[in-house]
């Protein structure tokens, strides 16, 4: 008896020293951050950073507002300088100056930040005037469990020059309670003939959204609707329209560009592809809420987050809001890949090819690297080994509002969600998305040639144009295309073409 | 006694002249005569090849141009309206007129861009307070910000708001300066208020107007912070104005040897239609 008795103290006592939940060190009371982890081992944990001493030292870093990226930025930052003694200087600046703060001083040869956030987009006018990351971090533990998509994301003809610190995809959001719902999916097949279930398409998204659209379906007493989107002109909104394109626009029997014909380099973006995209995505100004047609990501992830509508596509913030305990419909959520469509543009042949397909889109996404004329070069990796430490790391992708998401293979694990209160099934449903887009063959890399900014900011005028009905999709994207061609003619389509193929190859799977 | 000295006294003006404005003048056009961007990082030297760009193949600028002409006129015309109204109003003897002077001026002592993210949350269309009072007495939601013509009336509403103080202070100040006599002349003749109104205050008060709409048309020309902050130029770009134009060339897609070439255009042109404006009120207002 007095056997089993101690075998069971032992038992328990090793439960609450190993469980994650009760684990506790001394670096977790200091830091509540990372109290469901505590510190875990690794060459910049908190016990390694506490080793360093940069007393007298001042890092300056530039970020995004508060709270996407902003927030975690700051908050590493305080508790680096705990452990280190350096002083840090953190500036947050809107995410459409993010580009220009960075490169005014770049191009001046001035370095009045050490560490500059972006977008993975970037990579290519910013490269030249950054530090490659040093070969010590490249060959770390916690850089090995990156995913080799966003390492390619990070680099540039094999040199790593962005540190990951956020891996970024765009997906489907859905309300479970709806879709699911027996009652629901009966009223609907009554209603529309049609089968109420996670959209395959986007015209089954649509057609779902136009119809939950602007009455109260989960009984709160206000109003919901169909979809949010950004569809705001200057607040990435390029990015949405590509994610609604993919599927209409990226066949895999035409490898060789989905933006361009890499022989010819031909703007491919007003084919009869892209303008299906734009056409749905006219229509969908009559399923947002109201105002929806100037959501920027921050009103998305609120709207959707916040209960307001059926449907979402877009990074994974506004579904993780949605799961954060204090949400109103956590737990409630689900999500697929981008829907997809019953016909591919197929460019060789200039016409459909008939039959499903699915094209996830690799979004850029938050980007992060040291400037070359840096004098605190060893500080600044250091600090961004601290952020995406694995503690940190997973502290900081459960909080929605953070926009740090997934990027390593550890993240692919139900576990890893389930502990900070998300439903198995929901957590399985996650990590099945995002590993399915991981192993797509048919994937879609955002654009990272010279002049990049230009590109994406013609199209979102011209997208914008057809969304607020000032041309047709045809005559918007026929001018984007125009505009295309004056950029290519500016920079130089061999400059183009050398930058592009490298993401060309990327979605051929060639690299 | 030697009077070339004097010049020397000159000199550090003259500095501050040519640091303060003649040396960014000519740095615009340097800059406009080349091809700096994101991925040119250099002042080359291309000619006048963005000004053929801005002349025959940016019908963009142009759009935002008459836009903007649309967007300045109306307001200032209303605000002279409104703030020529509560000037009379405080400029006569009512009760709390001090009270109400600094309760007009309230509006354009806060900051813009403050009060433009307020104005936005206020007239958020799913989200704001004003579509759920309306809501409540049963009209529908209305599209403030995501409406083309809507959205301009919105912005002119959010311009009106924070300027007409401006005009109000102008014209109050005018208002208190004038002679007291023709006032008196027209009492005894038994001028009605609306006649006095008509034959002495208006007339006397056209220097001060002209100077007035003047001032706030040059402000108005440069609304950039209210059209940011409130629609980013949208819907499309039905509320882009040439300053916020000029912004995307220059700062956020990194033209920034366009961005000169528009600028510099931009200021001729604003200098020439400014002074034929003036020049015109000046006909209209003042009669000799």
């Amino acid at each position: 008896m007095k056997t089993i008795k101690t075998c069971v103290t032992a038992l328990i006592s090793a439960l609450l020293v190993f469980s994650p939940v009760a684990y506790a060190d001394k670096w977790s009371d200091q830091f509540p951050h990372i109290k469901a982890t505590g510190d875990i081992p690794g060459e910049c944990s908190y016990e390694a950073m506490s080793k360093k001493n940069y007393k007298g030292k001042t890092l300056k870093i530039n970020t995004h507002a508060v709270p996407v990226m902003g927030e975690p930025t700051a908050l590493h930052a305080e508790q680096f300088a705990k452990l280190t003694g350096a002083k840090v200087d953190v500036t947050h600046t809107p995410a459409g100056d993010l580009y220009a703060k960075a490169m005014v001083p770049f191009q001046a040869g001035q370095a009045p930040y050490d560490i500059v956030f972006g977008f993975s987009n970037f990579i290519n006018d910013w490269k030249r005037y950054l530090e490659p990351v040093p070969k010590k971090y490249v060959e770390m533990k916690q850089m090995k469990d990156v995913t080799a998509s966003h390492i390619a994301i990070a680099s540039w003809d094999g040199v790593m020059y962005q540190f990951p610190v956020d891996g970024d995809r765009h997906y489907l959001k859905y309300r479970k309670d709806v879709i699911d719902n027996p009652e629901y999916q009966k009223k609907y097949k009554a209603d529309t003939g049609k089968e109420l279930r996670v959209p395959r398409t986007w015209k089954e998204y649509g057609e779902m959204a136009a119809y939950f659209n602007g009455w109260d379906w989960d009984g709160d007493g206000e109003k919901e609707y169909g979809s949010a989107e950004v569809m705001k002109k200057d607040d990435l909104m390029y990015a949405a329209f590509y994610s609604r394109s993919a599927a209409y626009s990226k066949n895999p029997k035409t490898p060789g560009g989905f933006f361009f014909d890499l022989k010819t380099m031909k703007p491919l973006i007003n084919n009869p592809g892209f303008v299906e995209a734009l056409t749905d995505w006219v229509a969908a100004t009559k399923y947002v809420p109201p105002g929806g047609i100037n959501f920027g990501l921050g009103d998305e992830i609120g709207s959707f987050g916040g209960g307001q509508t059926l449907f979402s596509f877009s990074w994974d913030d506004a579904f993780v809001a949605a799961m954060q305990p204090d949400s109103p419909i956590n737990n409630k959520v689900g999500t697929a890949q981008l829907p997809g469509a019953m016909k591919v543009w197929n460019r060789s042949n200039n016409s459909w090819d008939n039959g499903f397909n699915q094209a996830p889109f690799f979004v850029w996404g938050w980007a992060v690297g040291v400037a070359k004329k840096s004098k605190e070069k060893e500080m600044a990796f250091d600090y961004l080994c601290f952020f995406a430490n694995e503690a940190n790391h997973q502290a900081d992708i459960g909080i929605g509002r953070f926009g740090v998401n997934p990027f390593r293979d550890a993240d692919f694990k139900v576990d890893v969600w389930t502990q900070i209160g998300w439903d198995k099934d929901i957590a399985q449903s996650y990590v099945d998305t995002l590993a399915q887009m991981e192993k797509s063959k048919n994937r879609v890399f955002p654009l990272r040639v010279p002049g990049t900014f230009e590109f994406n900011a013609a199209l979102a005028t011209a997208a914008a144009k057809a969304l607020a009905g000032q041309l047709s999709p045809q005559a918007a994207l026929d001018e984007a295309a125009k505009q295309w061609e004056d950029i290519l003619n500016r920079v130089g389509k061999d400059n183009v073409r050398k930058a592009y193929s490298v993401g060309v190859s990327m979605e051929d799977n060639k690299l | 006694m030697n009077f070339k000295h004097k010049f020397v006294f000159l000199f550090p003006g003259l500095f501050v002249l040519i640091g303060i404005l003649i040396f960014p003048i000519i740095f615009t056009i340097r800059l406009s005569l080349s091809g700096w961007n994101s991925y040119t990082p250099e002042m080359n030297f291309i000619g006048i090849t963005n000004y053929i760009r801005l002349f025959t193949d940016d019908p963009r600028f142009w759009e935002s141009f008459f836009r903007l002409s649309f967007l300045s006129v109306t307001t200032v015309i209303l605000q002279y309206i409104i703030g020529f109204a509560l000037a009379l109003m405080v400029w006569r003897e009512i009760k709390f007129k001090r009270f109400f002077r600094v309760i007009f001026l309230i509006p354009m002592m806060t900051t813009p861009v403050i009060m433009t993210v307020i104005w936005r949350t206020f007239f958020h269309e799913s989200l704001g307070p004003l579509n759920d009072l309306l809501g409540r007495v049963g009209v529908e939601p209305i599209l403030w910000l995501s409406d083309p013509v809507i959205a301009k009336f919105t912005v002119i509403i959010v311009e009106v708001w924070q300027w007409t103080p401006f005009m109000f202070l102008l014209l109050l100040a005018g208002l208190l300066s004038l002679p007291k006599e023709p006032f008196l002349a027209a009492a005894i003749d038994g001028a009605s208020p609306f006649r006095k109104f008509v034959y002495v205050t208006f007339p006397l008060m056209a220097p001060i107007s002209i100077g007035a709409i003047i001032i706030r048309l040059i402000e108005a020309s440069k609304i950039m912070d209210t059209v940011f902050v409130l629609t980013s130029g949208g819907p499309g770009t039905s509320t882009e104005t040439s300053s916020f134009y000029i912004y995307i060339k220059g700062l956020r897609e990194f033209q920034m040897g366009y961005a000169a070439t528009l600028s510099f255009t931009y200021l001729v042109i604003m200098i020439i239609s400014l002074t034929i404006i003036a020049k015109v009120l000046t006909k209209l207002m003042i009669k000799e």
